[in-house]
């Protein structure tokens, strides 16, 4: 390969960690605060692929792509709500219910989102991160989704407000002690129902990042699992919103290495590359688990982790 | 009795009150629910056509809820069946490239274990990942499902790829004789027998052997198995291994028996039908069968659905999910006691009291 191929290589990557893990870095955002209620929300992959296509069908519907978002994230919080209400039943295990959700959320979205496989949407402005450089290549590749800042000002957020409100620490003494909850006066179902929806409409914020702005359009193949590796992605960030943003972009970078090494003629092994965050997911599973010990971090009443 | 009862009218309840919101949802979308259901009833079960139908998507069907039943007998939750039956039918098919088989059943035997094999050991992955290193096995086997699926694409366009196979990328088609044939001259094929077979034989095995009982003991109460000395890990891994072959060979047989070669039609979503329909059979491998045949329904509907009332693809999809949810929200209404909560709906009978009236 030339430098130059390097260089876009490079570029590829980096600037796919950026495009690909915007997704990742909402939907980890949304399961932590799940996690952190004391429940685990295997659906999101299913609120990821609804909410991609009700923020495409908004943005589509009514021309602008910040609506679209708006529209995204209300589908992702409906959907949540769902499993927020259903795990609140008894004898209803969270696991499952995420399972049905995911079967729901994926055939709803493919029902509904048939219409919008042909049409074009407005996109969400592009941040050039690239302007330092002459190089189009680099400059193309390093065009940021402008949804990635508000990811990242969520992360911050959500740090300071675990650590600094009376809600942040609510959500968090549920997730550690059901009983402490009860024993204060506060439903243990309802702040877990909070925490779930609004997860739910952070994760609705990946989905719209999927369809108005990388890949940029709605078909049946728009998510492959984003939604299920943040839940291992989350393990791996011990349950902090500050380290979800460096593991979705370690990730996002992961699943970068197979289009971009296509874009500059490397065509063997694509299926192979694409497979890097799965079986980075494993590996770092690999280490970070241990057997018959809670991992570090973890909320206590997690069922995932006992 | 009434316990039994109980089992099957509750399952029964909610997939009736799934295909009523599903109803409701096909009503927005301007078509008549009636229309709906007796087209889903046609498609399903409307004629022997619609049968042979029906039947042939049930086989595979039976095998992948297995994946999800008998490892979830010992406690795990096993979602990646879709990884074993790709390995499997990746293995059915590559088996002829590496050792010469005879055309005969004999052949068809092999390649079929071969498909079992692959997929036992892909499932088995993931129930060592979680008693060695303490690893989710729900997630992990999702991801194993991701990375076959990733394998299974890399070697039918790359090392396994038939050149003659231009648009669709496939390997080569399995020779003559190793085909699984239709069951007495129809279109269903042996693979269905097998379905039924395995369901019936792991339902014995859960129900009458000492190893059986082991693994529902290791489910069902994991401190009780410790207690008694149970070898957990070799019972998990030996469920999981059960489980993946049974949807290893779903791989193998779709491969032997509808596709002659394994492309990507062989990634259907068959492994993530078996995780709803062993979920309302309750894990219990008896009673796959019918709802697998309920639910094979549902799916031959589906294009019928489409062409004739003009409604997506998908819809048999939303149709799985509706009900799965039900399903699980009925588990919620299982140990309500309906006697006494009716009984306190009765207006009380107001008791004449009397009062010693003091003179």
């Amino acid at each position: 390969m030339t430098a130059d191929q390097w260089i876009a290589l490079v570029a590829g990557i980096v600037g796919g960690a950026l495009r690909v893990g915007a997704p990742f870095l909402f939907v980890s955002l949304g399961e932590c605060l799940t996690e952190k209620s004391g429940r685990i929300n295997l659906g999101l992959e299913g609120v990821l692929v609804l909410s991609a296509m009700a923020a495409f069908g908004g943005a589509y519907l009514t021309d602008s792509a910040w609506v679209g978002v708006a529209v995204g994230a209300a589908a992702g919080a409906a959907l949540a709500l769902l499993h927020g209400l259903l795990c609140s039943l008894d004898r209803v295990n969270d696991v499952a219910t995420g399972i049905a959700l995911m079967l729901l959320g994926t055939g709803l979205a493919f029902y509904l989102g048939k219409p919008l496989i042909q049409p074009q949407a407005p996109q969400l402005p592009a941040i050039p991160l690239g302007f330092w450089s002459d190089n189009t290549v680099v400059q193309s590749a390093l065009q940021v989704n402008a949804l990635v800042p508000i990811g990242i000002a969520l992360a911050v957020f959500l740090w300071w407000a675990f650590a600094r409100t009376r809600a942040g620490l609510l959500v968090r003494m549920a997730g550690d002690s059901a009983n402490a909850t009860r024993a204060l006066g506060y439903s243990v179902s309802g702040i877990r129902i909070a925490a779930t929806t609004a997860g739910g409409a952070i994760a609705g914020l990946g989905g719209a990042s999927l369809t108005l702005f990388y890949p940029g359009s709605w078909n049946e193949g728009i998510s492959s699992g984003q939604g299920l590796i943040a839940v291992a992605l989350v393990i791996f960030a011990r349950w902090s919103p500050l380290r979800c943003v460096g593991a979705a972009l370690l990730f996002g970078g992961a699943g970068a290495i197979g289009p971009a090494l296509q874009s500059v003629g490397v065509g063997w092994g694509y299926h192979l590359f694409n497979t890097v965050p799965y079986v980075l997911t494993l590996v770092i599973l690999v280490f970070t688990c241990k057997p018959g010990s809670v991992a570090i971090g973890s909320p206590g009443e997690l069922s995932s982790t006992r | 009795m009434r316990n039994a009862l109980k089992e099957i009218a509750l399952p029964a309840f909610a997939i009736a009150a799934a295909l009523l919101v599903f109803g409701v949802l096909v009503w927005f979308a301007g078509v008549n629910p009636v229309d709906v259901w007796v087209t889903l009833f046609k498609g399903a079960f409307g004629d022997w056509f619609s049968w042979q139908n029906t039947l042939q998507r049930a086989a595979p069907l039976m095998l992948t809820a297995l994946c999800v039943a008998i490892p979830a007998r010992a406690g795990l939750i096993i979602i990646g069946g879709e990884g074993a039956l790709v390995l499997g039918g990746l293995a059915c098919a590559a088996l002829p490239y590496i050792v010469p088989l005879p055309g005969n059943i004999v052949g068809t035997v092999l390649v079929c274990i071969a498909g079992a094999i692959a997929g036992a050991l892909w499932i088995m992955l993931a129930g060592w990942l979680r008693q060695y290193r303490g690893i989710n096995e729900t997630i992990s086997s999702l991801l194993l499902a991701y990375i076959a699926i990733g394998i299974f694409k890399h070697l039918v366009e790359g090392l396994l790829r038939d050149p003659a196979s231009l648009n669709k990328p496939s390997t080569h088609p399995l020779p003559e004789g190793l085909a699984i044939g239709g069951m007495f001259g129809s279109d269903v094929h042996w693979g269905l027998a097998i379905g039924v077979v395995a369901c019936v034989v792991l339902g014995l095995w859960l129900r009458a052997t000492a190893s059986g009982f082991s693994v529902r003991v290791v489910g069902g109460n994991p401190r009780t198995a410790q207690l008694v000395g149970l070898p957990a890990t070799r019972l998990i891994l030996g469920a999981c291994a059960v489980g993946g072959a049974c949807a290893g060979l779903a791989g193998a047989v779709e491969v032997a028996a509808v596709h002659t070669n394994a492309n990507a039609s062989l990634i259907a979503g068959y492994g993530y039908a078996g995780i709803l329909v062993s979920f309302i059979a309750r894990h219990n491998p008896v009673a796959i069968i019918p709802v697998a045949i309920l639910f094979g329904g549902f799916g031959a509907a589906g294009s019928l659905l489409q062409r004739r009332l003009g409604l997506p693809d998908a819809s048999v999809q939303v149709l799985q999910g509706i009900a799965f949810v039900l399903i699980l929200a009925s588990e919620g209404l299982r140990m309500v006691d309906w006697k006494t909560l009716l009984k306190n709906r009765m207006p009380k009978a107001v008791q004449p009291r009397l009062v010693k009236e003091s003179a």
